[in-house]
């Protein structure tokens, strides 16, 4: 498969590498070199530098038709226009946005893009180490909308199943 | 009218300036709490001191009321995620966005953006006209659609010289409709003769334009403007 993740932080950083060890192609793009930093001496994608919603940027990356787009910056705005252009605009065919504003996580799942809120994940998982309820959101809250613009694609197929938090 | 102007910079504070002064229900969003408050400090007690991206500030600041949502942060991916917020999530009938990065403006409209003001796309169409090159000019946009007024100035070598505007194949969903000779505005006409010198004014989409500058430029378009 080939896997393109926007942002290289602790998450981003080691869904490349342990993609990469599955044997996937990997392009890797962060808005600062140092950011590659955290990957290890082993891994064998590309580490591209460059600001992901930039849609001539993922373009020369290669990331047009990828057939995972994971937009992991620390800005949840950047994710989702990142991912919106990747669903849009270069054929994506699942992507998911990192969100942690849960109101917008919600909302953006509704419109057509899978996504991932650490909120809700940390809040979830200390409930359920308390034994106290939870939200009973998955981890990834998949698509249950059309993405607003995506009239000649099909739906961005749900995932299948939640991480668990 | 009630708008929910997001972003209190320079722009969002003229906004809600001019707004107040024309009547209208003006509620500001600026999520720095120190030019919040000089906002509040000049035009009176309008301003939520919180992030107009986040959803639950959004509502609290009466987004499900608002007639018109205005983005006009000095980020594009802020003004897009609060006019899709805004859209979507609490069912504001229109949405206008600033948008700074001239390739974001078809993303945004597609996206349902329903209003997009670039500033960068104003400025650069004030320099095209200021530039004597053999390509066509952008005048401006029409509201709440993708067609744009475009001009062509007609100049030796132009392929459209000495023809009438019913011999030209101009693309379907083009419309020329005047023409400025010697500084007088006249409507065009199939029977029209076109001179060297004159102004075509032509109505079009964006993906006529290749064959217009063909029609009446002559020679391949050169890459003017970004996002073409």
């Amino acid at each position: 498969m080939k896997i393109v993740i926007v942002g290289c932080g602790r998450v981003g950083a080691a869904l490349a590498e342990s993609f990469d060890a599955l044997g996937n192609e990997v392009i890797i793009i962060d808005i600062t070199t140092r950011a590659f930093d955290r990957l290890s001496d082993e891994f064998r994608g590309s580490a591209i530098r460059g600001d992901g919603t930039d849609e001539d940027v993922l373009r020369r990356a290669g990331a047009e038709g990828a057939d995972v787009f994971l937009a992991f910056t620390e800005g949840d705005n950047r994710n989702v226009m990142a991912a919106q252009v990747a669903a849009e605009n270069l054929g994506a065919a699942r992507v998911i946005a990192k969100i942690n504003d849960p109101v917008r996580a919600a909302a953006y799942s509704d419109l057509g893009i899978a996504t991932i809120c650490r909120t809700t994940m940390q809040s979830d998982a200390v409930h359920l180490y308390l034994g106290l309820p939870t939200s009973d959101m998955p981890g990834v809250i998949a698509p249950t909308g059309r993405h607003h613009g995506g009239e000649h694609h099909e739906p961005v197929r749900p995932a299948a199943g939640g991480t668990e938090a | 009218m009630f708008v929910l102007v997001v972003g209190g910079g320079k722009v969002g504070y003229y906004l809600a300036k001019e707004l107040i002064e024309s009547n209208h229900e003006v509620v500001v969003m600026e999520k720095d709490r120190a030019r919040a408050a000089q906002i509040t400090d000049e035009i009176g007690s309008i301003v939520v001191a919180q992030d107009g991206c986040e959803g639950k500030y959004l509502g609290e600041a009466g987004c499900a009321r608002a007639d018109i949502v205005a983005a006009v942060t000095g980020d594009d991916e802020d003004n897009l995620v609060i006019c899709q917020m805004a859209k979507h999530h609490f069912d504001v009938r229109r949405t206008i966005a600033r948008v700074n990065n001239p390739k974001n403006e078809d993303l945004f409209r597609h996206l349902g953006v329903d209003e997009i003001i670039s500033p960068t796309r104003m400025i650069l169409g004030s320099i095209e006209q200021d530039i004597p090159v053999h390509e066509l000019l952008h005048l401006g946009g029409l509201g709440g659609s993708e067609l744009e007024i475009i001009e062509a100035h007609l100049q030796d070598g132009s392929p459209a010289i000495g023809r009438t505007t019913g011999e030209l194949s101009i693309p379907e969903g083009c419309s020329l409709f005047a023409v400025v000779r010697d500084g007088v505005a006249s409507p065009l006409r199939p029977d029209t003769v076109l001179r060297s010198g004159d102004k075509v004014i032509a109505i079009g989409r964006a993906d006529c334009e290749a064959m217009l500058h063909e029609q009446l430029i002559g020679s391949e378009p050169e890459a003017l403007r970004p996002g073409l």
